[in-house]
C-alpha cells in the first residue's frame, strides 16, 4: 500500500509550492531525501520537525509522521 | 571613546538643571545602557524606596555603540525601580531617541523628584529647559508627539500615554512613534513624577570613532548581519511574527492564558498571513540595516504593526483569530502608552477569570471579557489605558494583583510579577529558567535560549524537552545579552554576531582591546549586579520560581504530552554556575566580580 505523506511549510518555503504538498512515502526515505524531492536547497531548510521535534537531515522518515519544515527565520 | 562623558540631571522637584562628567571606572566595568545604568541606581537611590514615590529616579542611558555608524547602533535604556515588583529594572528601546540624546551632547539623561504640575524636558545642543505640560496630559502617545514637533524643529519625542499617568503597572515609556521601552511599568514612574516627555532637539550626526578603520569594520558587521539567513532575510521578510508558526508545530504557543499550547487558528495570526494581507511596508530604527518593523493599517491609519509576542497575546492567548483587532489593538496599546505584552497577557487572565465566573457581566462596562471576543481586545486596552471603570483600574495593576484581588493569583502567568511572553515553560525547559531567574521577571530577551533551543540549524539544535546543560546555556545567553544591552546595540544582531564581534566592537569604542571573554565576564558582573540589587530591595530567598500552572500542569498535545516545567531540577546547577546561593550572590562572587 503506498502511503502518501502530507509535509507542511512555511514563510518562503511556500512560494511555488503552497502550504502543504503531498509526497509519496518511500521505505528508509530520510528527510534530505524528502527537501531534495521538493527541490528545497538543504541551506533554505532550517528547522526539520517531526511530530513536534526536531529532527536531523538523516532521520528516516515514517509512514505516519508529522512533517513541518521552516526556513531560517526568527525573532524575539 | 565614543561618548560625550557628561550626564544631565534634571531635578524636578527642584527645577534645577546640572551637568557632571561619566565615571569612568563604572564606564569599563559596565559599558554603557543596562549594566551603567543599574550600577549609577544603586548609588543614587535607596533600593527600599517606594519606586512612585518622589525619591526613585528615571535613568535615560545610551551605550557607546549609541549613534555610531554601526548597525543598530541607536538604542538607550530606562533604569529605574518597577512599581510592578519593586525590583531594578531596565527596559530599552531602539528608534532614534537614543541616539538624539547623544547627539545633543548627553550620554545620559538623570530625572529625579516630581514636579507638581505636568511638564516636558526639552533638550537641545544649547540648553535644556522645562516646559508646561499641562495641555498635553490625557493624550495619546502620536498626538503628543505631532504637538511637540510642530513646536520643535528636528525633534525626536519620548512620552508617556494614558497608561502612564495612570500609574498601571504595566505602562511602557514610547518614542519615535511606535518604539517602547514596554516593560516592567517604566511608564508609571514617569507618570508618577508629573513628567509628559522629553523632547531632543538637535542636529542629527554620527559619534565619531577614532580609529578610521571602524568604518571598514562596521561594514563588515553589516555584512555579517545581511549574510545571516534570520537576520538579514527572515526577520526582514516576515519580521518577529513568523515564530507563530513554529512555537504552535512543538505545542510551545500558550493558548488561553497558557491553559493550552497550541492554537487552533494558528495560521490565521501568523507571520506569513500578517506579510501575505495585512503589510504596508517595513520600518527600520535609526542605523539599523535589519527593519524588523511591520507597517500596517488600522482604521485608515498607517501605523506600527504587531510582534510575535503581541500577537500572541491578545491573539492565541486572548483566543483571538482576527488578525484586524490584533493590530488594532497593538496600535492602541501603543497610544495608551502600555506594553503589550503584559497588558494582552493580563487580559486573557481577566478572561479566565469570566470564564471561571470570577469576574461577572456587571464588571465588564459592557464589553464581556469573553476568550475569542475580537471587541474585548481593542475595548479593555483602552479602559485600562483609561482606567475609565472600575474593573479597568484593577486590571491597570498587572495580572498578578489583578488575580490577587480576585484571591486566585494562579491564574497569573507571571514571574516576579512580569507576564511570561509567548514561549511555553512547559515544552521548552531553557526558557522556563531563563524566565524564572529574569532579574526583572518573566521576560525572553533578558536570555533568549529560543534560538539553541527552536530556532538552532540541525547540526546545533539542542533538545528543548531535557535539562541537562540548561543552567550553563541560561547563563551564557543571560550574560551575553546584558552587554549587549549595554552597549548600545539591538539584541537582534546576535542571531549573526557572538561575543567576539561585540569584543572587536567594543575595542574600537574603548580604543583598547576588549575580549570576548571579558565581554561575557561583564555580562555576568551585570547579571549578577542586578541581583544584588534586589537582594537589597528586600527581595525574599528563593525567590525564582513559576506559576503552579507551568509546574504541575501537564502539556496535553501530542508534540509536548506531559511536560511541565522542571525548575526545580534545574535551579541549583544554575545557582552553582552563577555562584549564588538560595538566589542571591554569594560574597566571594560579588567580590571575585568587582561589585563590591
Amino acid at each position: 500500500m503506498d502511503y502518501i505523506l502530507k509535509v507542511k511549510l512555511f514563510a518562503y518555503l511556500r512560494d511555488g509550492r503552497g502550504k502543504e504538498v503531498e509526497v509519496t512515502f518511500k521505505e528508509g526515505m530520510t528527510i534530505l531525501d524528502l527537501i531534495n524531492e521538493l527541490n528545497i536547497p538543504e541551506n533554505r531548510a532550517r528547522l526539520l520537525i517531526v511530530n513536534g521535534h526536531h529532527k536531523q537531515f538523516d532521520y528516516i522518515i515514517k509512514h505516519d509522521d508529522e512533517i513541518s519544515i521552516f526556513p531560517p527565520v526568527g525573532g524575539g | 571613546m565614543t561618548y560625550n562623558n557628561k550626564v544631565l540631571r534634571v531635578n524636578l522637584s527642584t527645577k534645577q538643571i546640572s551637568t557632571e562628567e561619566l565615571n569612568q571606572k563604572y564606564v569599563q566595568d559596565y559599558i554603557g545602557g543596562r549594566g551603567l545604568g543599574t550600577r549609577m541606581l544603586l548609588d543614587e537611590i535607596d533600593p527600599k524606596i517606594n519606586p512612585l514615590s518622589e525619591e526613585n529616579k528615571l535613568l535615560f542611558v545610551t551605550g557607546p555603540a549609541t549613534g555610531v555608524k554601526i548597525s543598530t547602533g541607536t538604542r538607550y535604556m530606562v533604569i529605574t525601580k518597577s512599581p510592578l515588583n519593586n525590583f531594578v529594572t531596565s527596559s530599552n528601546s531602539g528608534g532614534i531617541w537614543g541616539s538624539m540624546l547623544k547627539y545633543a551632547g548627553y550620554d545620559i539623561a538623570i530625572v529625579e523628584g516630581k514636579s507638581e504640575t505636568p511638564v516636558y524636558i526639552e533638550i537641545t545642543e544649547t540648553e535644556v529647559k522645562l516646559h508646561d505640560a499641562t495641555n498635553l496630559w490625557g493624550k495619546v502617545s502620536t498626538e503628543v508627539e505631532e504637538l511637540l514637533k510642530e513646536k520643535h524643529e528636528n525633534a525626536s519625542v519620548l512620552n508617556i500615554g494614558p497608561g502612564g499617568e495612570n500609574l498601571s503597572n504595566m505602562a511602557a515609556i514610547m518614542n519615535d512613534g511606535d518604539r517602547a521601552a514596554g516593560r516592567s511599568g517604566v511608564g508609571a514612574v514617569m507618570g508618577s513624577k508629573n513628567l509628559k516627555a522629553i523632547v531632543c532637539s538637535t542636529t542629527q550626526k554620527t559619534m565619531a570613532v577614532k580609529d578610521e578603520k571602524f568604518k571598514e569594520y562596521a561594514i563588515e558587521t553589516a555584512k555579517k548581519i545581511k549574510a545571516n539567513p534570520i537576520s538579514g532575510e527572515g526577520l526582514p521578510t516576515y519580521g518577529t511574527a513568523v515564530l507563530v508558526n513554529i512555537l504552535n508545530s512543538i505545542a510551545g504557543l500558550p493558548t488561553k492564558n497558557w491553559n493550552l499550547s497550541e492554537f487552533d487558528r494558528a495560521e490565521d495570526i501568523s507571520g506569513e498571513e500578517l506579510a501575505e494581507k495585512h503589510l504596508k511596508k517595513r520600518s527600520f530604527c535609526h542605523n539599523c540595516t535589519i527593519g524588523c518593523g511591520r507597517v500596517v493599517e488600522v482604521d485608515g491609519k498607517i501605523v506600527g504593526g504587531p510582534e510575535y509576542e503581541t500577537i500572541w497575546g491578545f491573539g492565541a492567548s486572548s483566543d483571538v483569530s482576527n488578525l484586524e483587532f490584533i493590530n488594532k489593538a497593538n496600535y492602541l496599546c501603543n497610544e495608551m502608552g502600555l506594553d503589550t505584552i503584559s497588558t494582552s497577557s493580563t487580559i486573557a487572565a481577566a478572561m479566565e477569570l469570566y470564564d471561571k465566573g470570577i469576574i461577572t457581566d456587571e464588571m465588564c462596562n459592557g464589553t464581556p471579557l469573553k476568550f475569542g471576543n475580537n471587541e474585548a481586545i481593542t475595548q479593555w486596552v483602552e479602559n485600562i489605558g483609561r482606567g475609565n471603570c472600575e474593573l479597568a483600574k484593577i486590571l491597570a495593576k498587572g495580572s498578578y494583583e489583578a488575580c490577587e484581588h480576585f484571591g486566585v493569583p494562579e491564574y497569573s502567568m507571571t514571574a516576579k510579577k512580569l507576564e511570561m511572553p509567548a514561549y511555553d515553560a512547559r515544552a521548552i525547559q531553557g526558557i522556563g529558567l531563563n524566565y524564572a531567574t529574569s532579574n526583572r521577571g518573566g521576560c525572553h530577551v533578558r536570555g533568549y535560549t529560543i534560538a539553541s533551543e527552536v530556532l538552532a540549524p540541525p547540526e546545533a539544535i539542542v533538545d528543548r524537552t531535557t535539562v541537562e546543560g540548561k543552567a550553563e546555556l541560561v547563563k551564557v545567553y543571560q550574560d551575553l545579552t546584558a552587554a549587549i544591552d549595554s552597549l548600545g546595540m539591538c539584541l537582534f544582531t546576535s542571531f549573526a554576531l557572538g561575543a567576539d564581534d561585540y569584543a572587536g566592537i567594543l575595542s574600537f569604542l574603548f580604543e583598547r582591546n576588549v575580549t570576548a571573554e571579558e565581554v561575557l565576564t561583564i555580562g555576568e558582573r551585570i547579571y549578577s549586579l542586578e541581583r544584588y540589587f534586589n537582594q537589597l530591595t528586600g527581595m525574599e530567598e528563593n525567590g525564582d520560581t513559576l506559576p503552579k500552572r507551568v509546574l504541575t500542569e501537564k502539556i496535553t498535545h501530542k508534540a509536548s504530552e506531559g511536560m511541565v516545567s522542571r525548575l526545580p531540577e534545574m535551579l541549583p546547577e544554575y545557582y552553582e554556575v552563577r555562584g549564588w546561593e538560595k538566589g542571591f550572590p554569594t560574597k566571594e562572587t560579588l567580590t571575585r566580580l568587582g561589585i563590591i
